[in-house]
């Protein structure tokens, strides 16, 4: 089952759509397509991290110097970001745009993901962080807007949950 | 030689560049120097000074970005040495102050103490220009070639462990959270 181009191709353009000019990212098979995309656009700058923990760190810069940016990873990576989101966009009021590839769900056939799939929301809620599902594309560039906006206004992170259904062909 | 030594030799070239300091000592000397609202001090999340810097560096690609790390919190995001040599920003200058301890946290050793060598892990991720100093004239020195040579620089200064405690001023977090932003923010306009 092949990651789909053609939604990969849909969240690239939405990025742009929404203004981001700076995105960090690690790559996750679901993400490679979209990663691959923006490297070859000369108007959003990718950096390319070794950490999820670092996506924080830029996002928190970009922000300060007014620059929107996203973080595109995946859920195994937002739960090795916990700390700075706490203890940096948290504490210091950051707004974060997530991309969250979320792995470990329906229809997911590989089960070593299957453990973070189960505590991604828990955690998403227990952490206070708003999330929506990103699992169509008719409904993609809306809901992303509509986070940016609660993000923007609040200075808080938030997720855009990448499901099974949008990033993977049928 | 101490970091405060260090900080007080270069103070006069941060005043015109954006500078990201950690938490603990370094926050508190650069402070009790003298604040500037291009200061930005990261209290807590260890090991992200480098990575704001970044994200500032690309944002203002026109600036100069100043970054005061220490061993401890570079030890902790050890990646950020090899996203910075292949993220294309030249415009940062990653100064590292090696004490060999996590002074702020009771004074116990870190790997410098051992055989780690920050400057040799920067010069083996790609960082283009790496330098260390063990006097406040080699750190004066290599600061102020650093900032000329417009290339991404990893530079170790290899201070004593001693440090101050205590706030030299009540600037709040989030106080000096949108101060730097709109000092940067307006930078970003001009």
């Amino acid at each position: 089952m092949p990651v789909s181009e053609t939604n990969s191709h849909l969240l690239h353009q939405t990025l742009k759509a929404c203004g981001i000019q700076v995105v960090s990212a690690l790559p996750e098979s679901w993400l490679v397509p979209v990663i691959r995309m923006i490297g070859d656009d000369p108007r959003i700058r990718l950096i390319r991290v070794a950490k999820e923990e670092e996506c924080v760190g830029i996002s928190a810069g970009a922000h300060f110097a007014g620059v929107k940016s996203a973080m595109l990873i995946p859920n195994h990576g937002f739960l090795a970001a916990v700390n700075p989101i706490v203890s940096l966009a948290h504490l210091y009021k950051v707004p974060l745009m997530m991309f969250i590839a979320y792995r470990g769900t329906f229809g997911d056939t590989y089960s070593w993901h299957t453990p973070g799939g189960t505590v991604t929301e828990p955690l998403l809620q227990t952490l206070r962080i708003p999330y929506t599902m990103l699992d169509s594309p008719e409904s993609l560039e809306r809901r992303v807007r509509d986070a940016q906006a609660l993000a923007d206004a609040s200075l808080l992170p938030v997720a855009l949950l990448l499901t099974h259904e949008l990033m993977m062909e049928a | 030689m101490n970091r405060i030594e260090c900080l007080r030799a270069v103070y006069p070239q941060l005043e015109k560049r954006v500078v990201v300091t950690i938490m603990g000592a370094v926050a508190i000397e650069l402070q009790s120097i003298g604040h500037r609202p291009n200061f930005f001090y990261l209290q807590h999340a260890m090991g992200l000074a480098s990575s704001i810097g970044l994200g500032l560096a690309v944002s203002l690609q026109e600036q100069r970005i100043v970054v005061l790390d220490g061993d401890g919190s570079l030890l902790m995001n050890l990646g950020t040495l090899s996203t910075l040599a292949h993220s294309g920003a030249s415009n940062i200058v990653h100064v590292v102050f090696d004490n060999q301890s996590y002074l702020s946290a009771g004074d116990s050793p870190t790997a410098t103490a051992q055989s780690t060598d920050l400057e040799g892990v920067a010069r083996a991720s790609g960082i283009p220009h790496t330098a260390s100093a063990r006097s406040v004239e080699e750190f004066q020195t290599a600061f102020a070639s650093a900032l000329d040579s417009g290339k991404l620089t990893v530079l170790v200064a290899h201070v004593d462990t001693s440090g101050v405690y205590d706030r030299p001023t009540d600037l709040g977090l989030l106080e000096n959270r949108f101060q730097f932003s709109r000092h940067c923010q307006s930078l970003a306009r001009r």
